[in-house]
């Protein structure tokens, strides 16, 4: 009796040290699993949602979705992915790397740390939770357009209002102690100039979040009290103005894609170099470029709203300073490619999704030049090409950018090398069902087929099915992601201290997989890397 | 350590300032969005308060005619019927008009409205002032009660060569009770 009472409490207090490891943690390590896996959780969601769409979009007419249960998904799909999977994807990743990779024992601010992740769940738990309720969850898209969400939000929209107000703080949190982390953390020797790509892409991504996630909460916040308090900001009854919101909604929205996508060109500034086996090629262009980006990005918001009466001179500004984005993007396509040029090249899993990342996003780059002319945009506007431009750059952008890191870095952090076979086997079927999904999307929005509508015309069912086709096999695949992980977890060939044969920079000094603790003294600078013959990154 | 300790503070402190001063930039947006879009004349946006009917006199009237349509709409929820009594005007510049709008409550109770004007194109709004309008405060009828609303307006003589037809727009929007009783409250 005694022994199985001990046995009781010792199995629950064992529970509850579990609980408490991960609920408690303070390590940057621990965190960054947490915020992967919270990632991966609503990408499955949030994935889960696409298949509806698609399953509805393969042929015309309703036969799964209601219309308004369409409307909930194509919302739902737009923040899960937007807030729920690539942010907290690009956290995790910075928790994880930033430390490992400027030699500190672990982030400034670790308490801190663990609050920014916890809010996370709440969040996101509270964002859910709407699907489940009377009237519905939020159906006014990712964009919820004043008046739209305002006066003809489902009552559910304060949980949505609410669950953005408590992510914007989290991101917030959590970007301050990147910034901090990176400014008083770094080992001796190396200056900001000597940083890591993915540690200055970061910096700057973390300066983006700091200046228009609190607007994006202002916004809500405005929302909030035109629903239930009597002002009305956005209400044109009261004097308000509903373009207002819309200019709001974009000043925050575009340096936004920038946050999406600035950490996805830091892990191809570091990959390409291994598996290219030379140094990158302009490394000061680099972040003078991604400098360059950031500081645009809050002068062309206007671009999403050429179709709502802006009078000329205002469309030239902002097609203008929009096309000038294409300059410094082009600089760093211009500087991967010279890094590849004439190197010793080898095509592992995370080569070949940065590979893909870099032409795919290229020409989601250029879909957004033609999206920038006003003229053009006239035609473009609210049609599927504006679908296709924005999946070309975030899902062969973004997504295959968190793929490569987990690819790049999962022997790092497992201690086990992932299984080169299936990972090829993933890269290629992710490859060609994504430019099966979104391509025939190009076509059917330059055709005329507009956006977020559950119905369309007969026309567009060959472009339909083929993107539907494609989607289904871009799920499938992803479960095979999932198994790939778990299998690199569970076990596998044991990784080296290096991993890669051409990788360079501090996080590959350390044991794989990484200790719980590292770094507690800082190390030297520029890193002696085991069997390093070459001259390190930056000399 | 400690000075370390000290930099972390003062910049957590700094970036935390950072983050508060943006969510006030998003609440600045909304004074210096109307007055930005008054001054440009951009978003149609016209004028809530009376012109200067003085200004007219000082200006000779052009021979350059115009014409000026009129348009009336109510908005979700508002019961009143709202119509112009004269769909469109020839008018030269530099001169002073006058129309109405007819409005009737069909609703069963009192009900308060107030009427936004919006000009088309958007930057010809500057041009077009509104001398007396009844959108320059709140209208009260009650059930059943119809009424004709006066507008007084002349167009300046350097509207752009290039604008023949303007549209002055009104969209009707009910008035809720609370904020009907609160302008009278602060009226006293």
């Amino acid at each position: 009796m005694v022994a199985q009472a001990e046995e009781v409490i010792q199995h629950r207090s064992k529970l509850l040290a579990y609980i408490a490891r991960w609920l408690l943690t303070t390590n940057h390590k621990d965190i960054g699993t947490l915020y992967l896996c919270l990632s991966f959780t609503l990408f499955f969601i949030a994935g889960a949602m696409a298949m509806v769409i698609r399953l509805e979009l393969f042929q015309p007419g309703i036969q799964f979705a209601e219309p308004q249960f369409y409307n909930q998904m194509v919302t739902m799909h737009g923040l899960l992915m937007v807030f729920g999977v690539v942010m907290p994807g690009f956290v995790g990743l910075a928790n994880w790397q930033i430390p490992l990779m400027i030699g500190a024992p672990d982030m400034a601010l670790p308490r801190l740390n663990n609050f920014s992740f916890w809010i996370l769940p709440f969040a996101f738990g509270l964002l859910l939770s709407t699907l489940f309720m009377e009237g519905g969850a939020p159906n006014f898209g990712w964009t919820f357009y004043a008046p739209l969400s305002t006066t003809y939000g489902p009552p559910s929209t304060d949980f949505f209002i609410l669950g953005i107000h408590m992510m914007g703080i989290s991101s917030v949190l959590g970007a301050i102690n990147i910034i901090v982390t990176i400014f008083n953390l770094r080992t001796p020797g190396m200056t900001l100039m000597k940083m890591p790509l993915f540690v200055w892409t970061w910096l700057i991504t973390a300066f983006l979040l700091i200046m228009v996630m609190p607007v994006l909460a202002g916004l809500v916040t405005m929302m909030l009290t035109d629903r239930h308090f009597g002002t009305s900001f956005f209400s044109a009854a009261g004097g308000g103005d509903p373009v207002m919101f819309q200019h709001i909604f974009w000043f925050f929205g575009h340096p936004e894609v920038y946050i999406l996508i600035l950490p996805g060109f830091g892990i191809a500034s570091q990959i390409i170099p291994t598996f290219a086996r030379k140094r990158l090629f302009g490394y000061h262009s680099m972040v003078y470029a991604t400098l360059a980006i950031a500081i645009l990005s809050f002068v062309v918001w206007g671009h999403h709203m050429f179709t709502t009466g802006m009078p000329v001179t205002g469309q030239l500004f902002f097609m203008y300073s929009t096309m000038l984005i294409a300059v410094p993007t082009g600089v760093k396509v211009f500087n991967w490619v010279a890094t590849m040029w004439r190197g010793s090249m080898t095509f592992e899993t995370p080569m070949l999704f940065t590979l893909g990342f870099v032409i795919l996003f290229t020409i989601g780059g250029f879909s957004g030049l033609m999206l920038a002319l006003v003229p053009a945009d006239f035609q473009y506007h609210d049609t599927f090409f504006v679908v296709a431009h924005f999946h070309y750059v975030l899902y062969p952008g973004a997504i295959f950018g968190i793929m490569a890191a987990v690819y790049y870095w999962l022997p790092k952090w497992t201690g086990h090398m992932y299984d080169e076979r299936l990972g090829k086997i993933h890269f290629w079927t992710a490859v060609i069902a994504v430019n099966l999904t979104f391509f025939p999307m190009h076509f059917s929005g330059l055709a005329g087929m507009p956006r977020r509508i559950v119905d369309y015309s007969l026309q567009f069912t060959d472009f339909n099915m083929v993107s539907s086709i494609g989607a289904g096999l871009l799920g499938l695949t992803q479960i095979l992601f999932l198994y790939i992980v778990i299998k690199t977890i569970r076990g596998g060939e044991k990784a080296s201290a290096r991993v890669w044969e051409g990788a360079d920079g501090l996080e590959w000094t350390v044991p794989s997989p990484a200790p719980h603790h590292t770094f507690e003294v800082p190390p030297p600078f520029p890193p002696m890397m085991e069997d390093n013959e070459r001259t390190p990154l930056n000399e | 350590m400690t000075e370390t300790h000290n930099n972390q503070r003062k910049q957590f402190i700094l970036l935390l300032s950072l983050a508060v001063g943006m969510f006030g930039f998003a609440y600045a947006m909304v004074p210096l969005h109307p007055v930005f879009c008054e001054v440009t004349g951009l978003n149609g946006r016209s004028s809530m308060g009376a012109a200067d009917p003085i200004a007219i006199s000082q200006v000779a009237p052009s021979d350059r005619e115009v014409t000026i349509q009129f348009l009336a709409n109510v908005s979700h929820g508002m019961p009143w019927e709202f119509r112009p009594t004269v769909q469109q005007l020839r008018v030269r510049l530099g001169e002073m008009y006058a129309t109405d709008y007819y409005v009737r409550n069909r609703a069963t109770q009192a009900v308060t409205g107030q009427a936004v004007p919006s000009v088309a194109p958007g930057y010809a709004a500057k041009y077009l002032h509104k001398v007396e309008c009844f959108c320059f405060t709140q209208q009260h009828l009650d059930s059943g009660e119809d009424q004709h609303m006066p507008v007084r307006f002349y167009i300046s003589n350097d509207l752009p060569e290039e604008v023949q037809t303007l549209t002055l727009s009104y969209t009707l929007f009910k008035v809720p009770a609370a904020q009907t009783m609160r302008l009278a409250s602060s009226k006293l």
